[in-house]
């Protein structure tokens, strides 16, 4: 941490160290942050924006980057703030990495900082109309402010830039999004194949996609603001109505960090059953994916398949959780309760089973010459674009980007467990398919050595013991886990002047369908509208948890 | 094997003997009890073929299918009229409504004329005439039209890239369609559908013909299942890409038009490759076994075409609900690059099998 420490001082003599926390803090003043940025990037090589979190800190607005060395999974996060509060404005890095272009447009949305040099400054979750930006910690959430609108959105079409000349003078230039003379469909919000309420407007030639603009924010929950007024322990139940297709990861993912900022030790039994949990819902979720992908491309038959095959990891879940959906299982310090008695058994059976059928899909789908040609080499995404992106998860490692959270950052228990990381380096939509079949067998085999070492455990506790009333110490504090869909990531931070002090001063949420869908353009620009629907569903996002 | 012809003669002179004096009454109630007899056939055809897809496609998606109504979910159908029947008409603004509202009722027309001229059993046919599978290639046109019309119509996007769409590739497929059933006119060297029918009394076409016809047999299931807008041919509609393609924005009864005609043309089609390839509505004969041929000749013919007819029907419902759909650039490959050309190839040779008597 210090070598870093003093690689970045030298490289910007303005910028602040602190080591203290769990990772590098870098503090530099806006002015200096972009060209800081490219030599992190260039010289450090620090090519993975992992996360990006828009702070009020009630004297100035500001953000915090966390970045990783995608070679060394060295981590450190850099603080940014505004000179004031009136006319926000920070220096974008959308231009260093790419994925920054929605995360930036997503805290122009909630703290209302303007980014220079951002090239699409619009709202990405909110309406153009709506008033005041509501994660800042003076926003007035009034009625009369913002009413129920029964008119339509006005202006989708016009954008803005906010640009710097060479004295250092900012203005606002007017843009268009698509010009007038170009042929714009609609797909979504009530689309069938965009998997939720999600809009793409897509410019066509003929049956060529030009462009894609991703509107989102249709099922917007403002969860990451609904969390600052909640208890901890609350705030665990909003983690699973995220990406409801990893319930779990993400629930754990939230405990793991508050676990780790009160320094509470997991009984190993309670981790077991979690990591069984996680690798059962990632199987469900890659079954769901498996299903919607043919369907999306006209083989309704093979989604019933994927779906008769989750009802069994779904009653493994029903007995243990006693709900199907929105488990609500895992908890700080353990889980909520013990695992039903036949839940070795069971979860065997469905490994049993699951294997056996996935040599049926390949036979049924993946061999297919009309599947194949719908996928081989459709919707490419480079090693560098899916870095650029951050594109984490299944989608990344089909481009060849190594960025399994559990063996790169092995949290829980997964250093003890024998298993691959898959990885393809075609990049096109086939990769992404076939990465997800092959991490099924991996999860299998997770599950099979997790049965042994449960049955090893028997009788031991499943939570530990953790005070009634949760108070994080002062700091924040930032974890990841490989959730089905990539890596997902939760920042807390905890204040102990808010009061009651039990509630986080700040909880962000980094969820990895954020950030697919961030490539939709990338990867359907010249593609047929057919190819647009095959390469939604091969990324595979799920829209709750894009509009967190 | 019983004749049809007795019945149908019989009520004529029964009519001429009521009213000697007045022939063209005659002619008029017979017309009219011809078409009541057409559409009882067709929308009893329809039910039972909706019905029929959904308890395949259950069977095939490890599902039970409709349980609920009726036995065994056997009044599930009614239910579903009555329901597509109340449905509201809505209006669109911007539609253009005379063409909007004439759309459905042409691609229905198509669809009726073609399942006029099937044969339905011996002596059981409503127009017999010497052109009879030109007819039949020549009305199932129509159709495409009332597709286009939809699309444009509707003034919508979605249905316009599915009224595109849908151009492209029917008129495409009925050229695959035309040439296989050339080859098969070829083979039984009349267009009469009586005429084909009989000329298969000793074989049907699929063993008599050698390779070129069995060749006809799958351009013509592939190019069939591709005209009739049936999965992995089914883009115009392309639910997952398109929404409901050309008829996206009809509702209540003009959609169920729409429906109707889709079940009938897979009747329509299945039909015809019953009548081209597996005889109409002719018993199945082995040679030398005689007395299995006289237990087949008690079945009566009406059965055997509409037991080839529905077996036609589940091989194209097999296909629809086992395949991935492909993309509008791969079927038009598909079509202009392998079926035409091998079914123009296979139109010569099946020429060379007849003229030097090759064949059964």
């Amino acid at each position: 941490m210090d070598e870093l420490k003093d690689k970045i001082l030298a490289l910007c003599p303005q910028a602040e160290a602190d080591t203290s926390g769990e990772l590098l803090l870098v503090t530099v003043p806006d002015a200096a942050w972009h060209a800081l940025a490219v030599a992190l990037k260039e010289q450090l090589g620090f090519d993975y924006l992992t996360a990006l979190v828009g702070m009020d800190w009630k004297t100035s607005l500001g953000c915090y980057y966390y970045l990783t060395n995608s070679a060394t999974q060295e981590m450190l996060h850099v603080r940014v703030e505004t000179a004031d509060r009136k006319q926000p404005v920070l220096h974008s890095v959308a231009d260093v990495w790419s994925v920054a272009n929605f995360q930036e447009r997503e805290v122009y949305d909630f703290y209302g900082i303007a980014f220079i040099g951002h090239p699409d400054m619009r709202r990405f979750f909110l309406r153009n109309d709506w008033v005041g930006h509501p994660l800042r910690k003076d926003y007035d959430a009034s009625d009369e402010l913002n009413p129920l609108r029964l008119t339509d959105e006005q202006n989708e079409d016009d954008t803005q830039r906010w640009v710097e000349d060479g004295k250092g003078r900012v203005t606002v230039v007017k843009d268009k999004v698509f010009a007038d003379d170009e042929y714009v469909i609609n797909v979504g919000p009530q689309h069938p194949s965009t998997h939720g309420v999600m809009r793409y407007r897509v410019s066509l030639d003929g049956e060529v996609v030009k462009k894609v603009d991703v509107v989102s924010g249709y099922i917007h929950r403002g969860i990451e603001k609904l969390c600052e007024n909640l208890t901890y322990m609350q705030t665990l139940l909003y983690t699973e109505r995220m990406d409801y297709m990893s319930a779990m990861q993400n629930r754990h993912c939230l405990c793991l960090c508050l676990e780790k900022a009160l320094g509470i030790e997991v009984p190993r039994r309670a981790e077991l059953i979690r990591l069984m949990m996680d690798e059962l819902m990632r199987l469900s979720s890659h079954l769901l994916s498996y299903g919607c992908l043919t369907m999306d491309q006209g083989a309704t038959t093979a989604f019933f398949y994927g779906f008769r095959d989750r009802e069994l990891i779904y009653d493994i879940f029903d007995k243990t959780c006693g709900a199907r959906m929105s488990m609500s299982y895992h908890t700080i310090g353990g889980v909520v309760a013990d695992v039903h008695p036949d839940f070795v058994a069971d979860v065997r059976h469905a490994c049993d089973v699951i294997e056996k059928n996935l040599a049926e899909y390949h036979q049924l789908f993946t061999g297919n010459v009309i599947a194949r040609n719908r996928m081989v080499g459709v919707g490419l995404l480079s090693r560098e674009q899916a870095l650029d992106y951050a594109i984490t998860g299944p989608s990344g490692r089909a481009s060849g980007v190594s960025c399994d959270v559990r063996k790169k950052h092995p949290y829980s228990l997964y250093s003890e467990f024998e298993f691959d990381e898959v990885t393809r380096t075609e990049g096109d939509s086939m990769a992404r398919y076939m990465v997800r079949m092959d991490e099924m067998v991996q999860s299998i085999k997770i599950l099979r050595q997790a049965c042994d070492k449960l049955e090893a455990e028997e009788g031991n506790e499943y939570c530990a013991k953790v005070p009634k009333v949760i108070k994080l110490p002062e700091g924040h504090w930032y974890q990841q886990v490989e959730a089905s869909r990539g890596a997902f990531g939760v920042y807390v931070e905890a204040d102990q002047e808010s009061k009651p002090f039990q509630k986080p001063y700040r909880m962000h949420f980094q969820s990895p369908c954020f950030n697919l869908v961030g490539v939709v353009d990338l990867t359907c620009r010249d593609n047929l509208v057919a190819d647009l629907i095959t390469i939604t569903a091969s990324i595979d996002f799920v829209i709750p948890d894009i509009d967190r | 094997m019983f004749d049809l012809t007795i019945v149908t003669n019989w009520v004529h002179d029964l009519l001429t003997g009521w009213m000697p004096s007045m022939p063209w009454l005659v002619t008029t109630i017979e017309c009219v009890l011809v078409g009541l007899f057409l559409l009882v056939a067709y929308s009893v055809i329809a039910m039972i073929y909706i019905m029929y897809e959904r308890w395949v496609c259950a069977w095939i998606q490890c599902r039970l299918g409709p349980n609920r109504v009726g036995p065994k979910g056997t009044l599930q159908i009614f239910a579903d009229v009555i329901k597509i029947l109340q449905k509201e008409i809505i209006r669109l603004w911007s539609t253009d409504r005379f063409l909007f509202y004439l759309a459905p009722f042409l691609v229905v027309t198509a669809s009726v004329l073609t399942f006029a001229c099937l044969p339905w059993g011996k002596g059981f046919q409503i127009i017999d005439f010497n052109i009879g599978v030109f007819f039949i290639v020549a009305v199932s046109g129509i159709g495409v039209l009332g597709v286009l019309l939809a699309g444009w119509s509707s003034n919508s996007k979605y249905s316009l890239l599915g009224a595109m769409r849908s151009g492209a590739q029917m008129i495409s497929y009925e050229l695959s369609v035309g040439f296989s059933v050339l080859t098969i006119v070829c083979l039984a060297g009349t267009m009469s559908i009586t005429g084909i029918v009989e000329a298969q009394a000793d074989g049907w076409f699929l063993f008599k013909g050698h390779l070129p016809a069995l060749l006809a047999f799958i351009i013509y299931i592939i190019a069939a299942n591709a005209e009739n807008n049936r999965g992995p041919f089914d883009l115009p509609e392309a639910e997952h890409e398109l929404t409901a393609g050309y008829h996206t924005e009809y509702s209540g009864i003009h959609y169920g038009l729409f429906y109707l005609a889709e079940y009938l043309n897979l009747f329509v089609v299945s039909g015809i490759a019953a009548l081209l390839f597996l005889g109409g509505w002719m018993p199945l004969h082995v040679p030398g076994w005689e007395g299995f041929n006289t237990v087949m000749d008690y079945i009566p013919s009406t059965l055997w075409f509409l037991g080839k007819a529905f077996f036609m029907t589940f091989v194209f419902m097999w296909i629809r609900w086992s395949f991935p759909r492909v993309r509008i650039d791969q079927l038009l490959a598909l079509e202009w690059r392998y079926l035409m050309p091998i079914g123009l190839v296979n139109l010569v040779v099946m020429a060379v099998v007849v003229t030097q008597g090759w064949h059964f």
